[in-house]
């Protein structure tokens, strides 16, 4: 069962599965590394709803928590 | 003239292959977004004149933002494309590169940063890249110069169309995981060094004191260097002038031109920062008291820019500035505007609608003092003792975040989230930062001195017409009754249009309280942004949101200028 990025843990990798939102929106995800089937790895989640920091391909991204919840991954064991 | 568009994604060096082709300078820095603008130049490849543009960074040619745009629509125009690819980042630059393969115009892959993806395992085939993508692949390290003169040599060469397939977005990604497959080979590297540094800078347990030691030392510096070089700098060279120009004084006898030159002496003799003229304070303001904070601040700021910081404190305050209406890379404007409000105007760009624009701009103009206001901070209230100094720029600090918090809340429009890439840590080049800097003062002298010398010139003629009397009357009303101050002292808030740092000379002859002193120069530093920022902010708001904008300015000047004097003197 997918959950979304904002529910893992700093340190968690994880399989990128499914993206929500608006077309436009998941091909922005997509061209900054962020597609189905990549691995990623949260670098940490700011508290008070801030930022997740991610980690694909060793780039680091930043994602509101809004964008950070469409999402979906199956963490990594 | 043959018109060549460098294009790719942010941060991937498209600046410092411009640089390198032209010979043209612009501002590099680690981090996206730094072009928000285009710049362009001509250049002579081969005795063929060649015009080159180079565009903002952009992940895609359906575009999400303004810098975008801008992108978006330079390529129409273009003969030939460069295609900036860093070879780090291969895969997720390839998307651009298909888009643009299907514009069907002819095109050159520049790609860059070839020693960088080597030193992090990273072996790309060029050659075989070629061949799949049917278009010049030019291996290059611009900062060192490696393999531009091969992209130069390309350029003038008949490149042949490429094929334009436009492809859907699924179809685009399959190619794109196709050719990245045949032509990359990654070799896993352990955690370096730069990388531990990464995530405890981004970290917010470790990365908020770090930031808070960034901020304070850069201050510091900024404070340190500024005064040693007005004490051990500056200063003397001034006091070898004054002979100079105390002679010239003699010379031209008094009246109306020896006001304008010269001014007013105080004591009996010249005083550079009071005394009111073009030869006098007309000079002494821009090069004896900002110029020696503005050199410190450049060199910070490049230093900071060229490591790739920046991001990282944009992804710290996210929360907060998420709050404000904008996001974490709404540093980037207050950042730049403490150097000077006119880049960091331009730099709202960054932000993707026109709510936060409008929010970070109004912000910016009201409540990020630049260097020249934060010289007159000091120059007014420094000899006062500090705590007056830290009252304003705390004022300041609390009147960006409510005002903020109020726009937010009033201003219809969307908020986007933050969507930031972070590069990867870099050592600052000791010739970049140099040359950042360099540029950077020139343009301050351009713009500065002018305004001065047309400032001064403007309080001797309005002095010499009656007007300033006349209007410290109009005014005295708010001036007198509701902020407390002298009616003389309106003369200062006009001026203060022009140049906010001429106001150092006019307001100190007052005779004020440091309490007063305290309110006007709040007063001032908020009520209304310097000539040069009014004209970007006419370009990037246009007439009816700058008009908002000053209305929330002038309202917030005089609201807080009134509660300080509250505060601070009573009734």
């Amino acid at each position: 069962m997918p959950i979304s990025i904002s529910d893992l843990q700093e340190g968690v990798t994880a399989t990128v599965r499914e993206l929500r939102g608006g077309l436009g929106f998941q091909k922005q995800l997509r061209t900054m590394g962020i597609r189905e089937g990549k691995t990623i790895r949260i670098v940490t989640r700011h508290p008070f709803g801030g930022p997740v920091v991610v980690d694909v391909d060793g780039k680091m991204t930043t994602l509101g928590r809004g964008i950070a919840g469409r999402i979906l991954v199956e963490p990594q064991q | 003239m043959k018109k060549i568009v460098l294009m790719g994604n942010p941060n991937v060096g498209k600046s410092v292959v411009f640089t390198r082709l032209t010979g043209a300078h612009v501002i590099i820095s680690n981090y996206p977004g730094t072009t928000v603008d285009y710049s362009q130049g001509t250049t002579c490849l081969d005795k063929e004149h060649v015009y080159i543009i180079d565009a903002p960074g952009t992940y895609s040619l359906e575009p999400s933002n303004r810098a975008e745009e801008v992108a978006s629509t330079i390529l129409n125009d273009a003969d030939l494309v460069i295609n900036v690819v860093d070879a780090t980042n291969l895969e997720r630059n390839l998307s651009l590169t298909l888009e643009l393969l299907g514009r069907g115009k002819p095109l050159v892959i520049a790609l860059n940063m070839w020693d960088e993806a080597r030193h992090t395992g990273i072996e790309i085939d060029a050659a075989h890249l070629q061949e799949l993508l049917h278009v010049p692949v030019i291996p290059t390290v611009a900062v060192t110069g490696e393999g531009i003169h091969n992209l130069a040599a390309q350029c003038i060469k008949t490149i042949p169309l490429p094929s334009a397939v436009i492809l859907g977005e699924e179809e685009r990604w399959a190619r794109i995981g196709q050719i990245t497959r045949e032509v990359q080979k990654v070799t896993h590297r352990h955690h370096t060094l730069s990388d531990h540094i990464s995530d405890a800078t981004i970290r917010p347990v470790t990365g908020i004191p770090i930031a808070c030691a960034v901020i304070l030392f850069s201050f510091w510096f900024v404070v340190l260097f500024g005064e040693i070089w007005i004490n051990h700098v500056t200063d003397p060279i001034f006091e070898l002038y004054r002979p100079l120009v105390t002679a010239l004084s003699g010379w031209i006898g008094t009246g109306f031109l020896s006001s304008v030159l010269i001014g007013v002496p105080v004591g009996g003799q010249i005083n550079f920062e009071q005394s009111m003229g073009m030869l006098t304070t007309g000079l002494y303001i821009p090069f004896g008291v900002v110029l020696p904070f503005i050199i410190a601040f450049y060199i910070m700021a490049a230093l900071l820019e060229d490591s790739g910081y920046l991001p990282r404190l944009a992804t710290l305050t996210d929360t907060v500035f998420h709050r404000l209406g904008m996001h974490g890379y709404g540093i980037v404007p207050v950042f730049l505007g403490l150097g000077c409000n006119v880049p960091g105007a331009l730099a709202t760009r960054v932000l993707e609608t026109r709510k936060q624009r409008f929010i970070a701009a109004t912000l910016l103009a009201i409540a990020v003092p630049c260097m020249a206001k934060t010289s007159m901070i000091f120059g007014v209230l420094g000899q006062f003792g500090i705590q007056y100094v830290l009252i304003v720029f705390a004022a300041l600090f609390i009147v960006y975040a409510v005002v903020g918090i109020i726009l937010n809340r009033i201003i219809k429009g969307k908020c986007p989230e933050i969507f930031l890439e972070i590069p990867p840590y870099r050592w600052p080049q000791f010739s970049m930062v140099a040359k950042k800097t360099w540029m950077r003062l020139v343009a301050f002298v351009v713009e500065a001195v002018p305004f001065l010398f047309l400032g001064i010139l403007f309080v001797n003629i309005l002095y010499a017409t009656g007007f300033l009397a006349w209007l410290g009357t109009l005014l005295s009303p708010l001036i007198e009754g509701w902020l407390g101050l002298p009616g003389t002292a309106s003369a200062a808030l006009l001026i203060g249009f022009l140049r906010k740092d001429l106001a150092i000379g006019m307001l100190l002859p007052l005779g004020m309280t440091p309490q007063q002193l305290v309110v006007a120069v709040t007063t001032l530093t908020m009520y209304f942004p310097c000539v040069g920022t009014f004209a970007v902010l006419f370009r990037e708001l246009g007439p009816a949101d700058l008009a908002k904008a000053i209305g929330v300015m002038i309202v917030t000047a005089f609201l807080v200028g009134g509660v300080m004097r509250f505060i601070l003197m009573g009734l």
